[in-house]
This record gives structure tokens, sequence and C-alpha cells, in this order.
């Protein structure tokens, strides 16, 4: 691994002074301060909610700042939308999948900037082009692919590869790692740093401490809107940026409660779908909690999808207190006892529009209202109560889930499931996109479920969470499980090797 | 926008339904000295009758975010079914079971291709309307089928007691019903969830597909019942029965205050946009405008309905700034 | 380039053979079928219905659909005719310019509405479906424009024959010509593709998908105003009701095409060979001795086959790490 070179004298080719926005009366960004220099890569690091999507949507020109200046090359500059970023060589790679299913791979590198012949399309030139920036980026995927056929890294260096098409001074990559394996991770920082010696200044957005002191320079952290503190990666650790980022040194992440483990509860054998996973077998027992980590693609999600019924297995069986049961739909799954709160808190986990009470009763109307007619009064009260058990910060019971913030709506999600009494609690990225100080809020809930008598099934990429809060530690990998570790033996190095050895 | 309010924003609609409902009343009733006699309003009331039995369940289903354009279509199919049965000499019950039964098998296939096939409503009730009054006219051509025996025409043309029709108290007792469902019972709490967001509406456990099936066979069998009533009190069958009522219904359903993205509407605001609808047909008809007219106005109004909402929203939202600069 | 167009071109070609196959089958059946004369009969039976739905799919391809087409000819076909009783002398061109700017207008009316307001396009299109029915109504005051009351020009333009095709079949071989090379080689073409394929993508890259929806339904209102000229000159008639229920028929071609209703997919070839098929079928109907009445019902169950099959595609290929349907 090179050392980051530090060039202290360099000149800044960007920088935002006091940038402003707010939206509606919120306040995204309250005082945003930030440098890019050419040829180093900057680490922005903040919790969600500090201002970071904001600031990068104003870059690209998505947003317009309420106040503040934009310095690029020295010159003042509004970015009035995508297009004119393009043109000034600020290059996003997003986030979210800004790629074209419907469309080639050389037409996506090429979508803002088709080659012409005259004012026709010029396909063989940018069929060749194309070419020749994927060989760049060693890929091994040609132009011709269908993007639909890519995988989501590859659709992240699709993105880079655009990039690439014209003068890049400034690349902005958004939380590029969230969906990606080690190895794809490791490909995307290559193709980074290869950006980063041809003098392209990097903006490096990201949660993962490890991946930011591999690859970045500089540091930049943002908390509630305004930048609190930047400086040389090589002067700070991670505890000093956590604190930064929090406001206050944060003990006691991983509130875990001592339980007692019972009989079994939950018994998976076999269990195979194509294409997903495979032969996977294994066994949670009453007050455990298993983490099941791995990376993305490993298997994970679809093997607790298919558990709660959302997809049907090709073989295997699942056991409950020791009876095989059949589960071919959610409706089934919760009947014997399971739960399942799903990683898309905001699209799959509740309803955003509705009320707190409406969306912790929707799976219990069945005991709600046994003959069929609704009860106002007793669904308030069931509200109320987890409001309170689970301190629910909200203004009361009807108040509209959307308005919550995340770790709040999370909660909720999470309520609704506990007022069902199930057995087995299956949470997927519980604490994904939740602040560091909410987060230890719902840990302190599934363990206080597990303490009860019941198991808990925890899917996470955090490898400290995972440590954290699990008895035993479960790794899978490209759909089979790899590893089954006990809590004393499990260490970080021995689940990621699990999690990533060919 | 909690509970409070969005109950607030829905009172207000219907409040103003019922304003525009009182506004005509006065308006055709200072037109026409006879509007306001009991035998003339319920003259009026057959203007909407067969509409609202359909519109009814067809609100449960747009809230539910789905949507069927084949209603009127499966009225034609049924009517077609009823007469060829009476030319076979079936009697009256069982014209009524043929009319529902063709309605209900009808809904059947729009839920089948929507559950099974996974189709798009849209798309799928596209398909069937063409199907269905597709088979209208390939069976019936351009022919008229009359033959229906005199009991038949009981439920068209029929009274319960005085001016109080059979259609109109059927309305009354449907809307009862499904309002009591939707609004009172956790199947109806269940519909709204499956409309705002019908992914984690089934991952909370709710079996959705059931649900939708359900929703488009009853919309069917309304349809069915439409039909009965329609061709009983017309007395005949043509297969281009009901044409372009699809839209007069959907219009009713929308105006009612029915959110055409799911997950909002009552069932009182689709009742009196039935009612405000039917008077406004009803009154075309008193100044003898052709009935085409009343197609612009139904047309203009649904436009108008869906984008009041966005313009008033968009107003609200541009306020605040300039208050706060 | 190849691959992309190897899925897109293996469902043309397969639509295609299964054009030809129906076509063999008919002309085995009866021989007098593949007569040059009747060939040329088919293309002009399908020229209008080609046109519009090159328009459509415009609208289909940005996630739209518009329901309002052929009220939208009906409407810009009465207009014309009733300029041409009272003006016979005017000639063809402002006929024309008229035709296509009253459509444009009508269409521009949509794409307002679904792009400035986000009306849902099935509730929009519905909507003016009625309101521009209605309106031939007052135009005409319910009165029919017939063939004595329309000028020589008027109605020999599209009666005009060149190489054994009529204006008309050349009108519809060139718009489709025009719309394959423009779908390809333009940028707006390409536009076209991309916000209907991934709105939200489109808009980092600079695209309005609302936009290109707008224009969409722009051209696609101004091919309808030129067919309501041709379908008035061909029939030589104007009345309220024409095209009653014709959208229907356009859509069918488009789906039959392979155009998908969630956007972003469908090529030129695909629907004209679409509109070919229903052509060929309603061209065969009186030969086989079917009723013509039949005609809708087997765009029902085409319209229905093609959807399910289209649904049954879309499964197949959804990738298990995008968010799932309910």
């Amino acid at each position: 691994m090179a050392v980051a070179v530090q060039q202290e004298t360099s000149h800044p080719i960007l920088t935002l002074s006091q940038v402003r926005k707010s939206f509606g009366g919120a306040h995204a960004l309250r005082d945003a301060n930030l440098a890019l220099y050419p040829g180093q890569v900057t680490a922005l690091i903040g919790e969600n909610g500090a201002g970071k999507s904001t600031l990068v949507k104003i870059l690209c020109g998505v947003h317009q700042p309420d106040g503040g200046e934009i310095v690029l090359d020295g010159k003042h500059v509004r970015v009035h939308d995508p297009e004119h970023a393009r043109q000034l060589g600020i290059n996003v790679v997003h986030q979210e999948c800004v790629v074209f299913d419907n469309l080639s791979v050389a037409e996506n590198i090429f979508i803002s900037a088709r080659p012409k012949q005259g004012r026709f399309v010029a396909w063989r030139e940018m069929r060749k082009r194309a070419a020749e920036i994927l060989k760049q980026l060693d890929v091994s995927f040609d132009p011709d692919t269908p993007a639909s056929q890519l995988s989501v890294a590859q659709k992240h260096i699709v993105q880079i590869a655009r990039a690439l098409t014209s003068d890049a001074r400034v690349l902005i990559l958004d939380e590029p790692t969230a969906a990606l394996s080690h190895r794809e991770a490791d490909d995307l920082f290559r193709i980074a740093r290869r950006l980063k010696d041809s003098g392209c200044a990097l903006l490096f957005i990201s949660h993962k401490f490890e991946e930011i002191f591999a690859l970045a320079d500089r540091y930049v952290v943002f908390r509630d809107g305004a930048s609190v503190g930047d400086g040389m990666i090589a002067h700070t650790n991670t505890e000093h940026l956590i604190r930064l980022m929090v406001g206050r040194s944060v003990e006691q992440l991983f509130p875990k409660l001592e339980t007692t483990l019972g009989e079994e509860l939950l018994r998976v054998e076999n269990l195979s779908r194509a294409q997903e996973f495979e032969n996977v077998s294994f066994s949670v027992r009453r007050g455990e909690t298993l983490g099941i980590y791995g990376l993305v693609g490993a298997g994970r999600t679809e093997l607790a999808q298919c558990l709660f019924g959302l997809t049907a297995p090709d073989s295997g069986s699942v056991h409950l207190n020791g009876k095989a049961v059949s589960i071919s739909n959610p409706a089934d799954a919760v009947r014997n006892g399971l739960a399942y709160v799903p990683e898309d808190r905001q699209q799959q986990g509740a309803i955003l529009p509705f009320s707190i009470a409406a969306n912790v009763c929707l799976p219990n109307l069945g005991s709600l209202a046994p003959r069929g007619f609704c009860n106002r009064e007793r669904e308030l009260q069931l509200a109320n109560h987890w409001i309170g058990a689970l301190g629910i910060k909200a203004t009361g019971p009807r108040q509209n889930v959307g308005d919550l913030s995340g770790g709040n709506q999370q909660k909720v999600v999470i309520a609704k499931w506990l007022a069902r009494t199930p057995q087995v609690l299956i949470l997927d990225e519980p604490t994904k996109g939740i602040d560091v100080g909410a987060k230890s809020a719902v840990h302190a809930v599934t363990s206080e479920f597990a303490q009860r008598g019941n198991a808990v099934v925890m899917i996470s990429s955090e490898l400290p969470e995972i440590l954290g809060m699990s008895d035993r530690v479960l790794v899978m990998r490209r759909g089979r499980v790899r590893a089954l570790l006990d809590r004393s033996e499990a260490t970080a190095e021995n689940v990621v090797q699990a999690a990533t050895d060919a | 926008m909690n509970l409070q309010s969005r109950f607030g924003w829905v009172m207000r609609w219907e409040s103003m339904l019922g304003l525009v409902l009182i506004v005509e009343i006065v308006l055709f009733a200072s037109l026409s000295p006879y509007f306001l006699n009991i035998w003339t309003l319920s003259d009026a009331t057959f203007n909407f009758t067969e509409r609202a039995v359909i519109a009814l369940p067809l609100a449960l289903l747009i809230i539910a975010g789905e949507i069927d354009i084949s209603v009127a279509a499966i009225i034609a199919l049924a009517s077609v079914a009823m007469g060829l049965a009476a030319g076979q000499g079936v009697g009256t019950p069982g014209l009524v079971a043929v009319g529902l039964g063709t309605g209900l098998v009808a809904g059947a296939i729009n839920g089948a291709l929507v559950t099974l096939g996974r189709v798009p409503s849209i798309v799928a009730t596209i398909g069937t309307m063409t199907l269905f009054r597709g088979v209208a006219y390939a069976v019936l051509g351009d022919r008229v089928l009359k033959e229906y025996p005199a009991s038949f025409s009981v439920f068209g043309q029929g009274y319960l007691v005085g001016p109080l029709s059979i259609e109109l108290t059927l309305v009354v007792v449907l809307a009862v019903v499904f309002g009591v469902f939707l609004h009172l019972t956790r199947w109806g709490r269940t519909i709204y969830a499956l409309g705002a967001n019908p992914i984690a509406a089934r991952w909370s456990g709710v079996p959705v597909d059931r649900y939708r099936f359900m929703l488009f066979a009853v919309t069917g069998l309304c349809s069915g019942l439409a039909a009965v009533l329609l061709t009983s009190r017309l007395g005949s069958t043509r297969p281009s029965i009901a044409q372009g009522w699809e839209l007069e219904i959907v219009s009713m359903v929308i105006l009612g205050g029915v959110s055409v993205w799911g997950g909002k509407g009552t069932i009182p605001g689709v009742l009196l946009a039935a009612v405000v609808l039917g008077l406004v047909n009803f009154g075309l008809g008193l100044l003898n405008v052709p009935g085409i007219v009343m197609s612009i106005i139904v047309g203009a109004l649904l436009i108008l309905v869906v984008a009041i909402p966005v313009i008033g929203q968009r107003w609200a939202a541009a306020r605040p700034a300039r208050r706060a600069s | 380039m190849r691959m992309t167009q190897n899925s897109a071109a293996r469902r043309d070609l397969a639509l295609g053979f299964i054009v030809l196959l129906l076509f063999g089958l008919v002309t085995a059946a009866f021989p007098q079928f593949a007569r040059p004369s009747n060939v040329a009969e088919v293309f002009d039976d399908s020229a209008i219905l080609i046109m519009l739905a090159l328009g459509q799919m415009l609208v289909i391809l940005t996630r739209g659909i518009d329901l309002s087409v052929a009220a939208n000819l009906a409407l810009s076909g009465m207009l014309v005719a009733l300029f041409n009783k009272n003006y016979p002398g005017a000639g063809v061109l402002p006929v024309l310019l008229l035709a296509v700017g009253s459509g444009a207008v009508l269409g521009l009316i949509n794409g307002m509405l679904v792009w400035r307001l986000k009306l849902p396009p099935i509730v929009v299109t519905l909507g003016t479906m009625s309101v521009y029915r209605g309106l031939i109504y007052l135009l005409s005051g319910g009165t029919w424009v017939n063939d004595n009351m329309m000028s020589p020009g008027f109605l020999g333009l599209v009666r005009f024959e060149l190489l054994g095709l009529t204006v008309l079949a050349w009108l519809a071989i060139i718009g489709a010509t025009v719309a394959a090379f423009g779908m390809r080689y333009t940028g707006l073409g390409r536009d076209f593709y991309a916000a209907g394929g991934n709105p939200s993508a489109a808009t980092y890259t600079g695209l309005d998908p609302g936009r290109m929806q707008c224009f969409a339904y722009t051209i696609c209102g101004a091919i309808a105003g030129l067919c309501g000229y041709l379908w008035v000159a061909r029939f030589a008639v104007a009345y309220t009701d024409i095209a009653l229920g014709f959208e229907l028929q356009v859509i069918a071609a488009c789906l039959i095409g392979g155009v998908a209703i969630a956007g972003g997919i469908g090529t030129v070839a695909g629907v004209v060979l679409g509109c070919l098929f229903i052509g060929v079928i309603r061209n065969a109907l009186p030969l086989v001795g079917i009723s013509p009445f039949w005609q809708m019902g087997i765009n029902g169950i085409v319209i229905v086959a093609a959807a399910v099959l289209s649904a049954r595609r879309r499964e197949d290929k959804r990738s298990i790490l995008e968010t799932q349907t309910a």
C-alpha cells in the first residue's frame, strides 16, 4: 500500500466557503467549507443528515446554494445544472444507480457527450473510444454489453468511465463501496488512485474508516451542516474522527445484554435457492443473537427473504421449535412467529405517509379487531405503549412516520413486529444510515428482545456491530456458509477472511 | 402532514362537494319549476345509480393502487349474455344469475391477469376492455336483443316505496356496506396500506395478491349488477351499451377525492361525487344539451380535480418562503 | 451496440417471421391475398395506423400513454375539413399546416399537464380524449362534412399513386424510415430512450425526463393531426365519431411490436411489424368469412397476450438485488 504523499503547499483546485442551503425551513448546510487539492484524495466524513449529500448535489448542479462561494481554478462559479458541472470538469459517481439499463455500456459512457459526425451519432467512434477507456480501467466487459447485464460494481465503473470522457478535474465518489465486495472495492480504489496520479482532485465520501485510511490524503468532517474539522489523514485516527463527527466520544456503542441460551428455536437445514444461496444450515437458540456477516452478493438478504416467505426455496427445510414448517408467503411466516425488518426502511419497512399508529397496527389488525371492526382507542393505546417502550421521539402516535428521523423510523418498524410477539426477529442491516447515537438504541431493543427468550438473526455488513452484538457469527460468501464462529473466537480478521477467501 | 390535517383536507373536499351539490340544486330549481318535484328528483337519480354501483367498488380498487377501465365493457358483455339467455327462454332469476356471473368471471379474469400474469392493471384492463367489448360486438354485430321477460324490468324500473326506486335503494345499501367495510373494518384499513406502499404491506404479512384479486372480482360482480339494472331499465341490449361509461365512473371516483396514486379516499366522497355528476347529467338533459357536451365537462372536470391539489400544494409551498424572505 | 440490439433485433426478427407466416397462411388459403394490388391495399390500410403508432411509441418510451390520439385525429380532421369546405381555393398546403398545427397544440396540452403538473398520463389523456371528442360536436354542430363539400385537391393528394403505392402508403414508409433513422442516429432520439429508461438518472446527465415526455406528446399529437387530414381525405367524410376507439388499435400495435409499457424499450421496426400484423388480420378477416365485428375482439386478445408475454419476460430478467415488487 503506497503511502500518500503530503503536499502541504499545493493550491486547491476547488474551494467552497461558507456555503449555505436550506429546504423549506430546514437547514441542510449552515457553514460548509471544503478544499480539494489536485492529485489528492479528500475524505468527507459525517453522520447522516450532516449535509454531505446536499453538498454533492450543489457541486454537481442539481441544487443551487443559498449563500457562500464556490471557487474553481481561482474563478467564482455557479454550477447551473449537471451538464454545466460536467463541462466544468466536475464529475460524480453516485451511490444510486445512474446507469441506463436499456442502453449499452458505450452509450452509457458517452451519454452526455455523444461523438457526432455532423449532426448524427457516430456509433463506431463511440464504441472505439469506449473500448479505449475501458481498457484504461482494465475491466472485463466490453462496450457492447447491455448495461442491464452488469453487476453493481461494474455499473459504478461505468460511471467513472463517464467521467473520463472529458477532462475530469474533480471526481466525487459518493459512498461508492456501499454495494461492493472487497475485491471490487480494491479495483475501484486502484482506478481512483490512477486518476489521482493524473492530477484529478478526488472527494471520497464514506462511512468506512478502513477505506478512508487506505485511500485518503486529507479529511474534512461535517456535523449538522457545517464543517467542524479538517486536516491530513496521517495526523489523525478513528477515535478523533468519530469525536468530530458526533461531537462527543461515544462509549458503550454496543449494549449487549447477557442472555442465557435455551433450547434450539430455529433450525435451517440445507436450504437452497438457485443463483442465490446453497446448502445453508444453521440453528439459533432461545436468547441467542446470530449475526450473519458477508459482503454484498453473499446471499444473506436472499436467505432472510426466503426464510420469511417472500421467495420459495428450491430445497431444504426450516424447523421451528423442532417441527418442520412450510412457509410460502409472509403471512405464513408471521403466523409461525417470524418477523423481518428489511434493509430499506423507507420503501420496504414502513409506510411513510401513514401515522405511527397506522404502521404499528398494520400487522396486528387481526388481534386488534378480531371481529373486523377497528377500535381507534385500542390502536392508539398500542402505539403509545411502543412509543414509550422503545423511546420513539415523536409528537404522538398520530405523527407521520415520514417526519421522523431514521433511527426513530426504524424503531417504528421494529415496534410493529414486537407487538406481534414473534419468536424470531430477523433484521437486515438494522442500523444502516442511522446516526451513531441512535444505533445503540436499536441494539438495546434487540438485545432485550433476545434476553426475553427469543432469537435474533441480525444481518450486517458492519464488523463492529456484528462482533459487538452477536453470540455467534455466521459468515457467508457467494451463497454458502463459510464459517460459524462463536463470540469468543470471532475476530475482525477471521471473520473478514472467511467472507473474502476465494 | 399528520393524521389531523390529512383528515382535515378530506373533510374539506367533501364539504366542497356538498357545497357544489347545494349550488347545483339551487341552480336547477331556479331554472325549472318542476325540479323540486319528488318524482323529478327520483327520475334524476337514474343518472347516477347504475354508475355509482360500480364507482363504489372501483373506489376501493383505486385506493388499493390499481385501476380498472374495463368496467363498461363488462356491462356490455354481461348484458349480451343476459340477452342471449333471455332469447333461450331463461327466466328472470336465471338472467340475474347470468348477469352477475358474467361480471364476476370477467372481474376474475382481470384479477388473474394482474395477480398471476403480473400485468400492470392499466394494460390488463385496456386489453380486457377491448376484448369484452369486442366479444359483445362480435356476437351481436348490429343486432339488438329485446326479448326480456316482463318481470325482468322490475330492477331498473321498479320502486320500493313511493318514489324510492329499487336502483336508488340498492345504491344506498351498497354505499353503506362499502362504507362500513372501508372505514370501519380492518380489511378496509389494510386496503389503504396496500395502496400507500404495496411492498411494505406485503412485507408486513398482508396477502396483497388475494386482496387485489378479490377487489377486481367484486368490481366485476358490481359491473354485472349494473348491467342487470341498466338492461332491465332499457329493456334491450346493444353492443354499444354503456359506451364511454368508464370515463364517467372513473371521474366519479376521482372527483370523490380518491387519489389516483392510491392510499387515499372515502366512500362518502365518492357517493357525493356520483350525485353531483348525476345531477349535472340530468340538468344538461333538461336544458336539451346533447350528451356529448357532458363528456367535455366530465373530461375537463377529471383533469381539474387531479390538477387542483397539485397546484394548491405548489402555491402553499411557495408561501412560507416568501414570508421568510 | 450489437449486443443491446441483439435482444431487440431478435424480438423484431421473431415478429417479422410471425407476420410473414401469417401472410403465408392466408395466402395459402386465399391466393388472391398475395396479389400486388392487395398487398398495396394492406399497406394503404395500415399507413395511418403505422404513423400513429410511431407517435405513440415515443410517448410509451418515455413512460407515458396517450389515449387521446384518436380524438385528436378526429378533431383535427374535422377542423381541416371545415376549413376546406369554407376555403376550397386555399389549396392543400394550408390544410396540412393546419392539421399538423392543430394536432401539435392538442398534444402539447397533454404534454404540459404531464410535465408541469406531473399528472398521471392515464387520467390526463382519458380527460382530453373526451374533451376533444366533445369539441368536434361543438365545432361542427353535429353535422357531417361529405365528399361533395371537399375540394379535388384535398381528396386527391392521398389517392395519388407513385410506383403502385398511394401517397398515403409512401408517407408511412417515409415516416417509418425517418423515425428509424432519427431514433438511432440523432441525439434527440437517443434522449428519448435515456429519459424513459431511467428518468432519475437522466436528471443527473442533464436531461429533463418531463420535458422529453412533453416533446413526445407534442410529436404524437402533431402526427395525429396530420393523420386527421389523411383519414378524412381517404374516407372522404368527417363527423364526430370518426376513428372512435382507434387509440386501442394503436396501443395494441405498439404492444405487439415489443414496446414496453414500463418505458425505455421499443423499436421502429417492431412497431411497424405490429401494425402489419394487425393490418394483415384485418384484411384477411373478410376473406376468411369472419365478421369485421370480430376485429375488436381479436385486438383485445392480442393486447392481453402481448401484455402477459411482456410481463413474463420482465420477470425473468429481473435481478435479485433490485427492489422487488410486492
